[in-house]
């Protein structure tokens, strides 16, 4: 609903309140940024002295390392969460109670807890029940529990939104259930999921700054060790924080990108459907979300 | 099974200091949500920008990272809060981002219809909002208002890492001096899921009650 609506144009009167409201308005973020510069300023946080980290290169490497590590363990979690995701929903589905019953026990069970009591377990109460694994590995698999339980939720949502005329024609033609979801359901319900997939894949990656408490070398890790390296604490979180803006602020223009690109008059899902009959083409769609969600940012829980 | 049971009184006060945690948190995120998504409608330019400003960057950094900024990088310019007091701040500033996006989106669920009907009986902009286009968007907003207090009960979790000792950071804990990890985050988890499950059914509950039909 635009806000037009609500009032009419306004007058005289109600522009002078309008550009009042605005001077006060912006005077007190002003003032606010203007406190927070005499500050960080007083106390010598704007020193050059405590900025030029960011132009060493050695510095810079460590923590493009970092970021990398990132990317890398977000990717490998994602791609995991966004199969199992899949296999979940399509449980949840299915004609068999049994499986339906689990697929929900296993989703609910992950939502209700903390990502980080679950990345706790695995860092430090599987090691002493002698389960010995790489950090990348504990962080993948604490990731990928829980997003997998979330992907299945996005998935079995996208599904049921579907007009349920798909699922009828689909059965009229003597599919069977299986060859329904993969053909006929399942391709459309990712098409219009695109956009809760990767913002899903953005809190994923948010979500891989947890592997810190292991300690995994991401980006956050690596930017404590800079700011005690550096003697500049501040100025490192600040760094790591610009650059976790910067990745996931693009994975969702990239995600606003695709989504206006579907929306477009000339694309249509019906002209899509034949290249679907080839289950290896369902894959390749989940995988390129996936692509685009390694790029993204993660939401909150 | 024993060192749960001889332990009930640590996991009781990690989970108080979660709930304590959570409440504080919520309500400070339900100001900020408010002020924020009202920015980013006002008929004031710079206002909109620094409202999507703050959003856009709120939402696309991770939490800890916030919290390390305030409770590590803050100091150094000489402002100061406890542990507990930093991790209201953040989580409820972080939290806020979401809420005023929920909020916004629940004004814009509103079908543009209804708000000319309003307009067109010769209601005003107060009258508009109070008696038509609010009331409703409240009603699209209790889910996910509903998932976000879930996941901020989830979310307070992130002030184990910087020493606060609510839930997670108990078990831990007591896993260090005794290591029993199957018992003690199960019992961990369960706290967790007693507080959010019961939460789950009555936002579905209340979602039912108040529904529009349209």
């Amino acid at each position: 609903m635009s806000a037009t609506v609500l009032y009419d144009e306004p007058g005289p009167r109600a522009r002078i309140w309008i550009a009042a409201a605005t001077v006060v308005g912006v005077g007190l973020v002003g003032l606010a940024v203007a406190v927070a510069v005499v500050r960080l300023a007083g106390h010598h946080q704007l020193d050059r002295a405590r900025w030029t980290f960011v132009t060493d290169p050695a510095i810079l490497r460590f923590l493009a390392f970092g970021l990398l590590n990132t990317l890398k363990v977000a990717a490998v979690a994602g791609a995991l969460s966004l199969a199992i995701g899949c296999l979940l929903a399509i449980c949840r589905l299915a004609p068999v109670a049994a499986l339906r019953g689990a697929a929900a026990t296993y989703t609910h069970f992950w939502l209700a807890i903390p990502v980080l009591l679950l990345i706790y377990f695995i860092g430090f109460g599987l090691p002493t029940l002698g389960v010995d694994l790489p950090v990348f590995w504990f962080l993948v698999l604490g990731l990928t529990l829980y997003n997998s339980a979330v992907f299945a939720e996005i998935f079995r949502t996208g599904i049921v939104s579907l007009h349920s005329g798909q699922r009828e024609a689909a059965e009229a033609l003597g599919l069977g259930f299986w060859q329904t979801m993969q053909l006929v359901l399942l391709p459309q319900a990712v098409r219009r999921m695109v956009p809760s997939l990767v913002s899903q894949f953005v809190v994923l990656l948010k979500d891989s700054s947890l592997g810190f408490v292991l300690p995994y070398e991401e980006l956050l890790h690596r930017g404590q060790i800079t700011g005690q390296y550096a003697q500049s604490v501040l100025q490192a979180y600040v760094v790591v924080a610009v650059v976790y803006v910067a990745v996931n602020a693009s994975l969702s223009y990239l995600a606003r990108r695709l989504e206006a690109r579907q929306r477009r008059p000339g694309a249509r899902v019906a002209a899509e459907a034949p290249t679907a009959l080839n289950p290896l083409i369902v894959g390749a769609g989940l995988a390129g979300a996936a692509v685009i969600g390694v790029g993204t940012d993660a939401p909150a829980g | 099974m024993n060192v749960v049971l001889d332990n009930l009184d640590v996991f009781g006060s990690g989970l108080w200091t979660t709930l304590k945690l959570t409440a504080l948190s919520f309500l400070l995120a339900l100001g900020v949500g408010v002020v924020v998504a009202t920015a980013r409608v006002c008929p004031a330019a710079p206002l909109r920008a620094a409202g999507l400003a703050y959003v856009e960057t709120v939402r696309n950094t991770p939490p800890l990272v916030l919290l390390f900024l305030f409770v590590y990088g803050l100091p150094k310019t000489g402002v100061r809060y406890s542990l507990f007091v930093s991790a209201v701040l953040v989580l409820g500033g972080y939290t806020g981002a979401f809420v005023a996006e929920a909020l916004r989106s629940g004004i814009n669920a509103v079908p543009i219809g209804q708000a000319e009907a309003a307009r067109s009986l010769g209601l005003t902009f107060t009258k508009t909002l109070r008696y038509v286009v609010l009331p409703q968007a409240f009603r699209t907003v209790v889910p996910p208002l509903g998932a976000l207090l879930s996941a901020l009960v989830r979310n307070t979790s992130l002030a184990a890492p910087i020493g606060l000792l609510e839930l997670t950071a108990r078990a831990g804990q007591l896993n260090t001096s005794d290591p029993n990890p199957i018992w003690i985050y199960l019992a961990a988890a369960v706290a967790y899921m007693v507080v959010t499950l019961p939460l789950g059914a009555v936002t579905r509950l209340v979602e039912r009650r108040v529904a529009v039909a349209r």
